[in-house]
């Protein structure tokens, strides 16, 4: 029997009986004419839209981040052994754990206290309790890391009084770690959340642990959601030979082999090696806006030497290595050096398709940094640099970066604004590549404009947070990803022509 | 009671031991041994009553149902997500309600548009705010038909009157400016969600659309998202039978269509639980009677088809034949293709609406068997609907935890599972294949004729790949 072909969404409403039920149920529709369609759809392209379109002031549209308790959840599950639960609504955490999944394509366990109408009236008390038992008899984590919603925030839960009281009914053991941290939804994003909730953590189980020196160095990924990056740090402090404790490992759970049993804890960083984190000779961050309380509660608390290093494109990776030199006397190994050579060697032979294309970027503080710093380096233009959870401060500093290159003479950056805004600005201004996260493809669709995804959330990709963005290593995976995408669109664009190049 | 349904009442009991007292007790009342008969007095759940903290429930909140599951699929409507940034981001296009029309000017459906809380709203309330943002939208949309304000946590708490803002902003513009209080605290589920968009449907756009015309023949579908398509391929059917469908809610719905299904003839709901209110409200009413239907699997379609049918004269029934007979060399076909490969297998349902139920006739034409099932948000009316439809012994589980979900399937060895993004991972570590049966994991559509080969497709896909052989299980 001929086999029958089966059609899916993606075939099967380009049938013409489809296409015909589609045009006959406008009759119902009361649609607008397609004449007045085409024409909005031309006004919006315009300057004077544009203009109307940075008019507003109380509206976000198709902005590019998130709320706070979701960097806290991802803080807190690098911990080993590390139940995140959220004191408030439940909804809120279906939410974190879906957008978690999706991106890394892995399992996440986090905890809510259902908290509704009762305690909405009440407060939360009494929600906090039964969660702390149920979580602790059902799930048998080392430690509890609480955060809150924003609703647990508008009625002002008391979380310590709440976490003690627990701990003196002896609802959970008085030594189970139960670290806490503020991170309402209406303040910041989820890079503050991160830095809320390690702050949160490491004064609450570095506590009475100052000791002798452990000669190690922190190091504090951030708001990081390439999991190829927790490995490649690892392989180069150790390369190095750099004794070090990664404060939140989110690669453990967010980059699990598949071994036929599914761990509700595969591992992160010991919780031994996070308490005598205060004993380091020194905390490095890889990112600055996820850790800025941190560092600051780190430098003033423990007295420690306190970098940020931010690790992406060659300046920077550079610089991340003198600096670690430095701190620990070990010399920079060949190997390194090499893998050094090689990715400028790449940005060599590369230059020629990047060099003058301009860019628009949209994403988080610290990647954005990174990637102009990058693409300037090889010669690209940044010209629209979109930053939804970006302040003053970062204005300033990307500012500061870009009068540092002739290449960053076109670049406007856009703290605060959105992925609309950015829509206009790509209709006004084009560029010839978009940077950003899934979300920017409806850029892509309407403008035309050849996206490289970057950044987070990555949903509609697989894998490409599986390869390192930082270090040498992560330059060479992003000039490979910038180069081979404006070459297929060169392809895409020439396909009809002798330009049509099989050697490029 | 048969032993069968003793075995898996001790299985239950084993699995609610992990439990403190309290929590047991109370998660004792969810999980049940299907009796078909409905005789066995212990063999019902309780259901529609508040997760227990910290156990881990799967559900979402009220937001989710009105936001994501009723209203956000309108397609001609601007819905603002009220309060701080997460909700709006978080449910972000992540259903898949297929629309036609160009997004950002006459539709809006992969849009995040969110008024962004920030601490002064809190402070100082979000009207003002709220206010101004409606002005800012419809300078940059003035083609949209409508906009909805779905409420998130704050603003219920602050006690903010969107309702007050809606009015005034309403009379100003002439379209419907809907305030949906959907505080994510409010109830124990998405239910209460789906409940209070369905209240606001009522009370600001039924019956105020327009229809040039009418035919006997009118009908409404509701309660279909169009998920991957699915209710364009129920359509289909349904225009192949005769019927005019006059409005279909929400998937691919404009507030035009809202408006005019007080003027169908029959309205035929495949989501229950999501929309049952509005076909009560519309029968009290409007005198306009509602049946329930299923769309999914040969057996369940035919049985349909003859179901709608019944309601109208011969020409239809007439037509209804044709439609069976027109489609079934081409479902025996698919069955006789992936049957072979895909029966005896026993399958784990958790999922939430008219899944849990609706998909089992599917499985059962493939030749497969659903041991177990439950609703997230599932009410009394939805369990009966279920019981007689399984297997007697079959696990009944309502508002299931990770817990309870990983050790039923230890001890029941299910070949695959069928749930959520929430869930899918934890299963692809245990080397059980899974499905999502919420989204289709991005396929579909699975309703209808068009939609039966696609599932099977994915099931067989699911069950046979080769890459689950690869895993290294330790000893």
């Amino acid at each position: 029997m001929k086999a029958i072909r089966i059609k899916d969404h993606n075939e099967l409403f380009q049938e013409q009986a489809y296409l015909d039920q589609f045009e006959n149920k406008r009759e119902f529709e009361a649609p607008w004419p397609k004449e007045k369609v085409k024409e909005i759809a031309e006004w919006t392209k315009t300057a004077e839209y544009q203009e109307k379109n940075f008019a507003r002031k109380n509206i976000k549209i198709n902005p590019a981040k998130a709320c706070q308790p979701l960097g806290a959840i991802f803080c807190s599950s690098g911990f080993d052994g590390t139940m995140p639960f959220v004191q408030g609504a439940q909804g809120c955490v279906a939410y974190f754990r879906s957008h978690l999944n999706r991106h890394f394509k892995e399992p996440l366990a986090a905890i809510s206290t259902s908290m509704t109408e009762d305690a909405a009236v009440f407060g939360g008390l009494n929600n906090m309790l039964e969660g702390l038992e149920n979580a602790y008899t059902l799930y048998h984590p080392k430690m509890l890391a609480v955060c809150t919603t924003c609703m647990a925030e508008v009625i002002g839960d008391d979380l310590n009084a709440y976490i003690r009281t627990a701990k003196e009914k002896e609802l959970i053991p008085k030594e189970l770690p139960v670290p806490f941290a503020h991170t309402p939804s209406f303040v910041g994003s989820y890079v503050n959340g991160y830095d809320n909730m390690m702050k949160g953590i490491l004064s609450a189980i570095t506590t009475g642990k100052k000791g002798e020196p452990n000669g190690k160095i922190n190091i504090i990924m951030g708001f990081d959601t390439y999991t190829g990056d927790y490995h490649e740090i690892k392989r180069l402090l150790s390369m190095m030979g750099v004794d070090f404790t990664l404060l939140s490992d989110a690669s453990a759970i967010f980059d699990s082999p598949n071994t036929g049993e599914y761990k509700l804890y595969p591992g992160g960083t010991p919780l031994e090696e996070a308490m005598d984190s205060i004993n380091a000779s020194a905390t490095i961050a890889l990112q600055q806006y996820s850790t800025l309380k941190t560092m600051d509660y780190i430098r003033k608390e423990w007295s420690q030497k306190a970098l940020v290093l931010p690790p992406i494109g060659v300046k920077n990776t550079d610089f991340f290595f003198e600096q670690l030199s430095k701190l620990t006397g070990k010399p920079i190994p060949q190997e390194i050096e090499d893998e050094r050579g090689r990715a400028v060697d790449a940005m060599v032979d590369s230059h020629p398709y990047v060099h003058g294309k301009r860019f628009a970027l949209v994403g988080d503080p610290d990647l954005l940094l990174g990637l102009v710093s990058l693409l300037m380096e090889m010669g690209g233009i940044p010209v629209h640099i979109v930053c939804s959870m970006g302040d003053k401060k970062f204005e300033d500093e990307m500012q500061g970066l870009l009068a540092e290159s002739p290449f960053g003479s076109e670049a406007k950056v856009y703290a605060g604004k959105d992925m609309w805004h950015l829509r206009s600005l790509m209709f006004t201004d084009p560029v010839d590549i978009l940077i950003g996260n899934s979300y920017a493809k409806f850029l892509w669709r309407d403008t035309g404009t050849p996206l490289i995804r970057m950044g987070f959330p990555l949903f509609d990709r697989h894998h490409l947070h599986r390869y390192p963005v930082i270090g040498y290593q992560g330059v060479l995976n992003l000039v490979t990803m910038i180069v081979n995408r404006v070459l297929d669109e060169m392809d895409r664009k020439t396909i009809d022509t002798m330009s049509f190049d099989v050697i490029r | 009671m048969s032993t069968t349904i003793k075995d898996t009442q001790k299985m239950i009991e084993d699995v609610l031991d992990a439990y403190p007292e309290k929590a047991k007790k109370e998660r004792a009342r969810h999980l049940a041994a299907n009796d078909p008969t409905g005789q066995c007095s212990t063999c019902k759940v309780k259901a529609n009553t508040k997760s227990r903290p910290g156990v881990m429930t799967v559900r979402g909140c009220a937001y989710a149902g009105a936001k994501g599951v009723v209203w956000g699929p309108v397609k001609d409507q601007i819905t603002i997500s009220h309060g701080p940034v997460g909700c709006g981001q978080y449910s972000w296009w992540s259903r898949r309600n297929y629309y036609n029309g160009q997004t950002g000017i006459d539709t809006f459906g992969t849009m995040h548009i969110t008024t962004d809380f920030q601490e002064k709203d809190i402070v100082y309330g979000g009207d003002k705010g709220l206010d101004a943002a409606l002005h800012e939208l419809r300078e940059l949309f003035p083609l949209a038909k409508g906009i909805g304000i779905l409420s998130e946590c704050p603003v219920g708490l602050i006690g903010d009157d969107i309702e007050a803002v809606s009015k005034r902003v309403a009379k100003e513009f002439g379209i419907p400016i809907v305030p949906v209080r959907c505080e994510g605290f409010r109830g124990v589920s998405q239910s209460l969600g789906h409940h209070i968009a369905n209240d606001t449907i009522r009370d600001y756009v039924l019956g105020k659309g327009k229809l040039e015309r009418s035919t006997p023949y009118d009908v409404a579908l509701i309660g279909d998202y169009n998920i991957g398509g699915d209710a364009w391929a129920s359509r289909k059917i349904l225009e192949e039978m005769g019927l005019r469908v006059i409005a279909q809610w929400t998937g691919d719905a404009s507030v035009n269509e809202l408006g005019i299904a007080t003027k169908a003839k029959l309205n035929l709901i495949h989501c229950y639980r999501s929309m049952n209110y509005i076909c009560r409200h519309m029968e009290e009413e409007y005198g306009i009677p509602w049946d329930e239907f299923n769309f999914f699997g040969p057996t369940k379609i035919y049985a349909s088809i003859r179901k709608i049918a019944s309601h109208f004269d011969d020409h239809i029934k007439e037509n209804a034949e044709k439609v069976i007979e027109k489609y079934k060399p081409v479902m025996d076909a698919v069955v006789e293709r992936f049957k072979p490969k895909l029966e005896g297998k026993k399958v784990m349902l958790y999922v939430g609406g008219l899944r849990p139920r609706h998909t089992i006739g599917a499985y059962e034409d493939l030749g497969m068997e659903v041991i177990a099932s439950g609703y997230e948000f599932g009410h009394n009316d939805d369990y009966n609907r279920t019981y007689p439809v399984m297997k007697e012994g079959a696990v009944i589980m309502d508002d299931a935890t990770l817990h309870e979900l990983e050790e039923f399937t230890r001890r029941m060895k299910p070949d695959m599972v069928g749930s959520g993004i929430k869930e899918k991972y934890s299963y692809h570590k245990m080397g059980v294949p899974f499905r999502q049966m919420h989204s289709w994991d991005y396929s579909g559509p699975y309703h209808g004729f068009d939609g039966f080969p696609v599932f099977a497709r994915d099931m067989d896909m699911t069950v046979n790949n080769p890459a689950w052989n690869l895993i290294r299980r330790k000893k």
